[in-house]
């Protein structure tokens, strides 16, 4: 299973990014905490527009299964939706906090967007 | 000849101008009115609109049979609108420029052009005055489009004048691009030469010839009547503040009814735009009743 | 963190001015000047720069003549007029759609990003400020109002503030949709004229398409009572609170003029109803 972490840094203990489409980097890792890769998302950072379909696309391809995240857009949604990710939000603390949430099942899968569209 | 009205500022008196402008000139005239956000014109010239258009922007609609999934189409188009998740190709309308990059470039021509309304262009006359503007659709993010399909309804032989939407972005741009002479209105106020300053650098760069009016001229300093000497720019009108003015204005009464010896100022300052704008071949404008 | 957003539909109103005055009210705020087109608020609020940056919105094609056969491939796929005859790109016209890069047959286009603006946080006279300048005709996208709203959430951070109070762009378009989203409440001012109430219908209905609660300021109300009476009637019949009515007043421009905000500089019948207004905001967004 791959999970993505939004992230304000590069290792479990960075704290994670509330945002998706903007976040700073994407951690890719297994359940058991072992980092398969580390996403630069600074492209994305700088879109004109479109930051939150654009990272869907990159986590579709990289085969993602599963976003842990704060909060995801109605774009970045329907993304996400489309390539089969389950969407998880309104997570905080660390990465590593956040992987742990995910592991005693008490991520909140989201169902439809949390926020309203942004740039 | 196709005169803008524009400000930095808004709310300075574009619509006032613009509307004075039309009137005096009767028959011979047409208003657009091209701040399609909030447009205002109609309120004043009353017009009888007998058309109404909505207007579209062509977006990308895929026949998924004919798609190869190369994913093309999302690797060309810069706004996100479209792109390729997994199996399926996905559109996101209302990101979309309207650009038609990705119909032409797929390689198994599989999309064709659908539509998204941005908004609706009304037409007819106020009086003798030919009268066209475009209401943008709210939600809609792009209003460049829209005025463009306003000045399409440009008849060159008449004199146009275009109500501009205020700032210095792209809608005023896609407003006064082509225009024969910018006329910028503004204040005598810290934040309406601020705003001037920036409406004049926009604006520059399209190398139309450019004159200021000073509305509620008596209210704040001088400083715009020195910057215009400063940059050689004609100061065309000082309106004064004028409470009797500002009621009519807020009845949605033109500044000539509530104030009738304006017309003949107005009539002055279109001979005035054409020396300006060198149209020698132009007949000089009689006042209108 | 509470984000207040103070919009107008039509320009002139009177949004800025009435944002300086509440941030200096407020006294405790990160202020975030996000009509990036025409700004105003530094005029009232002083700003020291601390840091800047530049803003890049997207791309611009140009080019290349040594390169350029002119087929005419460019022009025909252009949608936005932006080639000339002679086969150069007007930037002011470019959309950066990228479609003559991918039809030119000899690569003689080249894509440059471009420089859209600059953004600043700086410290003000009402405190953390955030704002833009974009360059004269460039396009406002929307994307630098969402960098200066996110900049000023993160400074409330850092500065313990609890209120950003974002001063919006006049119209309902772009800039003015990427101010609101997400907002905790919008402000409309408006004033006593058929434009004022058509504009700030025009505005209402934006928000309220976006499940925004919104409240609603009456601006110079004495040039026409009975339009100010209208406006409020129909404020009344959709529910949407009437945070308060300002009269017009020359000592706005004065104070202006001497770069302040009209609370700070007098205390007569205007600052009195700002102030008045002030507290009924800060009741509705409490509640």
């Amino acid at each position: 299973m791959r999970i993505a972490v939004t992230a304000m840094g590069k290792d479990l203990d960075a704290d994670l990014d509330p945002r998706f489409g903007r976040a700073l980097y994407f951690l890719i890792v297994e359940p058991n905490g072992s980092i398969e890769e580390v996403i630069d998302n600074s492209t994305n950072i700088n879109a004109m527009q479109g930051a939150g379909i654009q990272a869907g696309k990159v986590l579709a391809d990289k085969k993602v299964d599963v976003l842990l995240t704060g909060h995801c857009g109605p774009n970045a949604f329907k993304t996400l939706n489309a390539a089969g990710i389950k969407v998880g939000v309104e997570l905080r603390g660390t990465v590593r906090e956040a992987l742990e949430s995910f592991n005693r099942t008490e991520v909140k899968f989201a169902s439809s967007p949390n926020v309203e569209g942004h740039w | 000849m196709v005169i803008a009205v524009a400000s930095g500022k808004g709310g300075t008196g574009k619509t006032t101008v613009a509307t004075s402008l039309a009137s005096v000139l009767g028959p011979a005239g047409q208003l657009l009115d091209c701040d399609v956000e909030e447009p205002n014109c109609h309120i004043f010239m009353n017009p009888e609109l007998h058309t109404s258009v909505t207007v579209n922007l062509p977006v990308p609609v895929v026949d998924m049979s004919r798609c190869s999934r190369c994913g093309t189409c999302g690797d060309v188009c810069r706004f996100s609108a479209i792109l390729l998740i997994g199996d399926e190709v996905m559109t996101f309308p209302e990101m979309c420029h309207g650009c038609g990059g990705c119909t032409l470039l797929c390689p198994e021509d599989a999309i064709t052009e659908g539509v998204r309304a941005l908004g609706v262009l009304e037409s007819g006359f106020a009086g003798p005055v030919e009268f066209v503007h475009g209401r943008l659709r709210v939600g809609e993010a792009m209003s460049p489009p829209l005025i463009k399909e306003v000045k399409k309804r440009i008849k060159p032989e008449k004199t146009t004048i275009i109500d501009a939407p205020p700032g210095a972005s792209c809608p005023v741009i896609a407003t006064v691009k082509g225009a024969d002479f910018i006329i910028l209105v503004t204040e005598p106020t810290p934040f309406g030469l601020h705003d001037l300053r920036i409406a004049v650098e926009a604006v520059s760069a399209l190398g139309v010839p450019m004159g200021v009016i000073l509305n509620r001229a008596d209210i704040g300093t001088r400083d715009v009547q020195h910057y215009c000497d400063e940059q050689g720019l004609p100061l065309l009108m000082e309106i004064p503040h004028d409470r009797t003015i500002a009621e009519g204005y807020a009845r949605g009464e033109l500044l000539v009814h509530a104030a009738p010896r304006y017309r003949e100022r107005f009539v002055d300052l279109l001979n005035g735009i054409r020396d300006l704008a060198f149209q020698p071949n132009d007949r000089p404008i009689e006042a209108t009743s | 963190m509470k984000e207040i957003v103070i919009i107008s539909g039509k320009g002139g109103t009177g949004k800025t001015s009435l944002t300086a005055s509440f941030a200096y009210l407020a006294q405790d705020c990160v202020i975030a000047d996000c009509d990036v087109d025409a700004a105003d608020l530094h005029l009232l609020a002083a700003p020291k720069v601390l840091h800047e940056e530049a803003f890049h919105g997207g791309v611009k094609a140009a080019i290349d003549s040594t390169k350029c056969t002119q087929c005419g491939k460019c022009t025909e796929a252009c949608r936005y007029g932006a080639i000339s005859d002679d086969f150069v790109v007007d930037p002011l016209s470019c959309e950066g759609c990228s479609v003559c890069f991918h039809v030119c047959p000899s690569e003689a286009v080249i894509l440059e990003e471009s420089l859209n603006g600059r953004w600043f946080i700086s410290e003000s006279r009402f405190g953390p400020m955030v704002h833009a300048e974009l360059r004269p005709g460039e396009e406002n996208s929307g994307k630098l109002v969402a960098l200066v709203r996110n900049q000023a959430k993160v400074l409330t951070g850092k500065s313990g503030k609890t209120l950003v109070l974002v001063d919006g762009a006049p119209g309902v378009g772009c800039p003015v949709i990427s101010s609101v989203t997400g907002a905790d409440h919008v402000v409309v001012v408006t004033e006593p004229t058929l434009s004022g109430m058509h504009d700030m219908k025009r505005a209402l209905e934006l928000v309220q398409g976006f499940n925004i609660p919104a409240s609603v300021i009456i601006n110079k109300y004495d040039i026409a009572p009975e339009m100010g009476q209208r406006i409020q009637q129909w404020c009344l019949e959709k529910q949407t609170p009437v945070l308060g009515l300002i009269p017009y007043d020359a000592a706005v421009t004065k104070a202006m003029v001497h770069g302040r905000c009209v609370v700070e500089f007098e205390n007569g019948e205007v600052s009195e109803a700002i102030k008045r207004i002030w507290e009924n905001l800060i009741s509705q967004t409490t509640s």
